[in-house]
Order: structure tokens, then sequence, then C-alpha cells
């Protein structure tokens, strides 16, 4: 659709030809000019509670009011390193993370993307209309519908039932896996759609020239396909490891973060320290936590991205 | 793209007729394996949603699925009232498409900019943008509500608004940055040299080349509000102001005695009208490919 068809063109010297008219540094502010409301916004809205964010992590802040708030440097977090609950958290984040976005969304997505390529249209807009249903509904309303279908007297085990399969009480037993599948359930519509535009821009005479050279299906996907596509992989495994990182009203809906801690994700930690417990200062020390790990994830990706980004 | 599923066809000694028959075969067989598998990954998309649908429209239903004995229509009568259902649509419809317009103008104007022009700062500036699409909103909710109430406006539509169309604005730029890039830049060469300005160029030619990208931008920035719970919950008190996705939750109320699922389903139904109407209007025009996917090479 967008494919960026910008053909070098011989001889072509795209801005230099107003450029010695106005003095390049206010040219420069001139032309920044149309980024300024974007910027306003930001700096407001984000980077002014994120600043406080850092603020708040090093006092003793509370909301019970009665209190006054005192800077205590460290404290917070030297808290969090002996707090079992907080490397439960941890724990539960990067299963939930691993599980449902870099492995399920992101895979799942990629499958059906593949498959779409081999299928009917009609299959195809079925299939497509579902997966994406699925991404749509707001998130409250996937959290009550996962919960029904995960529940012990739910579909997924009468489903279980009719095939002659174990089943268990899935939101008990496995809480950490029925919230993962949940997300998958509702986000690997965005890979999906990723993952179809990327390939729909796949040269189709790469694919055939490989499999006049020989190659079975598996190679062409694994020396041809992938590498043309890496760009879109790195984008997509970015933001949806970010998104799910911070993924908060589908497990709060389904287990509330329990039982006994089990699907206790960061969010779910944070929202219980910060505005349940109220304390502010240690929920937002670990909210800056999770921060530094999807930089982290971040950085990671942004490698992938590198060589021939502009 | 014709990708046959075959490999090189076994026995190349055969003749090339038959060699394309066995091909075709192969590939045939590959064409009914790939409609099953993508049939079964559809039920297992489907089988969830029965839920809703069943519950809406029977008499006594649980959180358990079965096909309802009685069919009524009671549950959707009861949540097509003013204040359960047009009230917090109306709202939702205000708090989102404003916000959404907030978005999608904010990051025309700063695609522009990032996607014409070079600079060191550019690209510091674009990953920063691609990092904060991930923040978890959730985070900074404390001190956005502390903000919001020194400032004196918590409870106000119109900063609920605004504060909406920013939490929105990184992916926005994000994709409209690429969308535009999409965009050749010898045609706004040719408007520079008679001396149209840059604004005047992104209005007259850059924006209807790439209205498919704007309006996928505005779609996904609308959807991904009108399901948001978070903000508007913090930011918003007053009932009469609450969208849908806050009013949803009046469902649980113990007071109106134990969780009524049958209007909770009927009420998500009608709740996720708007948004499927939405999609279902764009993937149309947009001759059935969703565009999201060209806009996030990277």
């Amino acid at each position: 659709m967008t494919a960026s068809t910008t053909v070098a063109r011989p001889g072509a010297a795209p801005e230099s030809s107003g450029a010695a008219r106005v003095p390049l540094r206010s040219r420069t502010f001139l032309r920044g000019l149309p980024l300024l409301p974007a910027v306003v916004l930001l700096l407001v809205f984000l980077a002014g509670p994120i600043i406080y964010c850092v603020y708040y992590a090093f006092t003793d802040m509370q909301l019970t009011g009665a209190t006054t708030t005192h800077f205590v440097g460290l404290a917070n977090f030297r808290k969090a390193f002996v707090d079992d609950r907080f490397y439960n958290a941890i724990l539960q984040t990067l299963i939930f993370t691993v599980l449902s976005a870099i492995v399920g969304q992101n895979i799942l997505g990629l499958v059906i993307a593949m498959l779409f390529r081999l299928a009917t249209k009609a299959m195809r807009s079925i299939v497509g209309a579902l997966v994406i249903a699925a991404w749509v509904v707001p998130e409250i309303v996937a959290g009550y519908v996962l919960y029904a279908f995960f529940r012990d007297e739910g579909t997924l085990n009468e489903i279980l039932a009719f095939l002659h399969l174990p089943q268990q009480n899935w939101l008990y037993t496995l809480p950490i896996m029925a919230v993962s599948l949940a997300n998958v359930w509702r986000g690997t519509a965005f890979s999906m759609l990723v993952y179809s535009a990327a390939l729909s821009e796949v040269p189709a005479e790469l694919t055939e020239a490989a499999a006049m050279d020989g190659a079975g299906l598996w190679q062409r996907f694994w020396h041809v396909t992938l590498p043309t596509i890496r760009r879109s992989v790195a984008t997509n495994l970015m933001l949806i490891t970010l998104q799910t990182l911070s993924v908060f009203g589908l497990i709060f809906a389904m287990t509330k973060g329990g039982p006994s801690n089990k699907s206790t994700t960061l969010p779910i930690y944070t929202y219980q320290t910060a505005l349940q417990s109220y304390e502010i200062g240690y929920g937002t020390a670990m909210a800056l936590v999770l921060l530094v790990i999807g930089a982290l994830f971040s950085l990671v990706y942004l490698r992938a991205l590198r060589p021939e980004a502009d | 793209m014709a990708t046959t599923e075959a490999g090189p066809a076994p026995g190349t000694t055969i003749l090339g007729a038959r060699k394309g028959r066995t091909r075709k075969s192969v590939h045939a067989a590959g064409k009914v394996a790939a409609n099953i598998v993508l049939g079964v990954i559809g039920l297992a998309f489907l089988v969830p949603l029965l839920w809703v649908v069943t519950t809406s429209v029977g008499e006594g239903q649980t959180l358990k699925v079965t096909w309802p004995e009685h069919f009524t229509g009671t549950n959707f009568a009861h949540v097509t009232t003013v204040d359960i259902l047009f009230r917090p649509l109306l709202n939702g419809l205000i708090l989102c498409g404003g916000g959404t317009l907030v978005t999608v103008v904010v990051a025309i104007l700063a695609a522009y900019p990032l996607s014409r022009y070079k600079s060191r700062l550019k690209r510091p500036f674009l990953l920063t943008i691609l990092f904060t699409t991930g923040l978890p909103i959730t985070a900074i909710m404390i001190p956005v509500y502390a903000m919001f109430t020194q400032l004196n406006l918590i409870d106000q539509m119109w900063s609920a608004t605004i504060f909406m169309g920013s939490t929105a604005l990184p992916f926005g730029i994000w994709l409209m940055k690429n969308f535009m890039d999409g965009v050749p830049v010898e045609l706004e060469e040719v408007a520079w040299t008679d001396g149209a300005s840059s604004m005047a160029t992104l209005r007259r030619i850059v924006l209807p080349l790439m209205w498919p990208g704007v309006i996928v931008v505005t779609i996904f920035t609308f959807i991904g509000m009108w399901g948001n719970f978070f903000v508007p919950f913090i930011l918003l008190i007053d009932p009469n102001q609450l969208p849908a996705s806050v009013s949803i939750f009046t469902f649980f109320d113990p007071q109106h005695g134990g969780v009524q699922y049958g209007q909770l389903a009927a009420f998500s139904i009608l709740y996720c009208v708007p948004v499927a109407v939405l999609y279902l209007v764009m993937s149309r025009r947009l001759s059935g490919s969703f565009a999201l996917g060209g806009a996030l090479k990277g």
C-alpha cells in the first residue's frame, strides 16, 4: 500500500536550492515549527509526569494525607530488593511478556499472515475479521469474556471434557497461563496486520528464484522471507513487548492479580501499592523499574533496526 | 503471488507437463491444509466471543455458555436507555472523537518536518517517540491526577480529551511519519520552486496523496481510546460525564443485586458496535488491505 518507491534520481540535489536565502539557524527553527504543538503536549502530559514519577520514587509520599512527604533517597529501591512480592511481580511480568507477546502474538501473527497467502479469499476474510474482532473489543469487555472462557465451569473446560482431555481450574492453577493466552487472543491482530503488510512487499521473484534453486519451504522462509521483513519483525516485537509490559485492565478484570499473586505483574503490583495501599513513593519506584525493563527490551530491538536506518 | 507449496518436484527427469501437474496438486494440497489450519485458528478466536452472544439474548444466563432456552430481548431493552447506554456512548464519542482530532492534527503537523527534513536530532527524537508509544500510562496516572487536581482540571471533559489525545500522540506521529515517507518528495519540490510554502504543499500535495494513511491513524487512535478504561476512570468523576468504558462497571455494582450478566453482555455488544462499524467502513474503503502494517517498517 505505502510502498516507498522513492527511486534514486541521478543528479538530484534535494535541498540545496533555497539554502542560502535564510540564515541556517532560523531556517532550521522555521522548519521545526510544526513540531511545536506535539512537543508541548508531550512535555506537559508525558515528560512532566515521568519526572514527577522519578521525584516521587525517592520520597515516602503517601495518599493518606496526614503524613508529610520526606525525601528518603534510595529507601524505596532498597525496600524493593528485599520484597519477595516485588521479585514475584518481575518474574510474572517477564513470563507474561515472553509467553504472550514475543512467542504468542508474534509467532501466531506471522503464521496467520503466511497462511493468508495460501488460503482462499473467503477464509482470509472470515478469520481476519474474527482475529480483529477480538482486538477491537474494549479491554474490560475482553477481560470478562475471557474470564467466562477460562473459569472452572467455563467454555474451555467444556470443550476439554467434550474431547475427553483433562480439565482444570485454569484461573486457579495456571492463572499466568490463562492471562497470557487471553493476551494472545486479544493482541494477535496487531502482529497479523503488520506481517500481512510486510509479506505483501516481499518480491515474488525472490522466493521464486530461491525455489528454482531448490530451496525448501523452511529454507525459503529462513533465508529469503525473514531477512526481507527483518525491520518489520523488530518494530513489531518492540511495540507488542512495550504494550504487553503495561497491560493492566485485562489481568485486572480476569484475576485481579491472584490467586496468591500468581498473576501479579508489575502494573498490577504498582496499582496495589500506590492506589490501594496508598504508598505512592514505593509504587512509583516500581513504575520506574517497569520503565527500565521496557527500555532494556527496546535497546535489544533497536540494534536490529540500526544498520539501514536514516 | 504464486508461491508454490512444492519444493523441486521429485524426479526432475519427468516430462515438464507432468511436473507442472504434480506441483499444482501439491499446491492445492497446501491450500487445503492452510485453509484447515486457519479455520481452527478462527474457531479459537470465535469461541470466547460466543459467551457474549448467548448471554445477551438468553434469559437468566450466567457465566456459562449454554444455548438459551428462551430467547429474549429484555436485556437489550433494559440497557437501551439514555442513562445506561446513550449518554455514556455520547460521552465516549465526545471524549474519544475530540482526543482523536487532537492526535491526528498534531501528528500531521509533527510528521511533516520529521519526514521531509534531515537533522541530527531526528533519529533520537523518533526513537524517543517509539519508546514512548509503550509508556505504561498506569505508571504516570498518579502524578497526572495530582497535576490535574492542582490546576483544577479534574472532572473537565476538555482537559481529559486533550490528555487522551496526548497519550495517543507518540504512536500517531510514528505512523503518520512513515505514511508520509511513502509520498515521493519530488512532487513537492516542483511546488517549492514555484514558491509555495511547506504548509501549503502539505495541505495541497502531501495530504491528498496519503489520505488512506490519515484514515488508518484516525481509526486506530479512536479504537484505542474507545476501549481505554483507566484514564477517564481517574480523570472524570461526574457520572453524567463518564464514557461507556467506565460506566460498564455499574453492572458490577453490588447495590443493584448481583451482576446482571445478561445486561452486561447486551451492553458490551452495543458498546462495541461503533468501533466495529468504523473498522468495517475503513477496510471497505481501503480495498481490503489494512495499511497499518505498511507504516510499521521502522
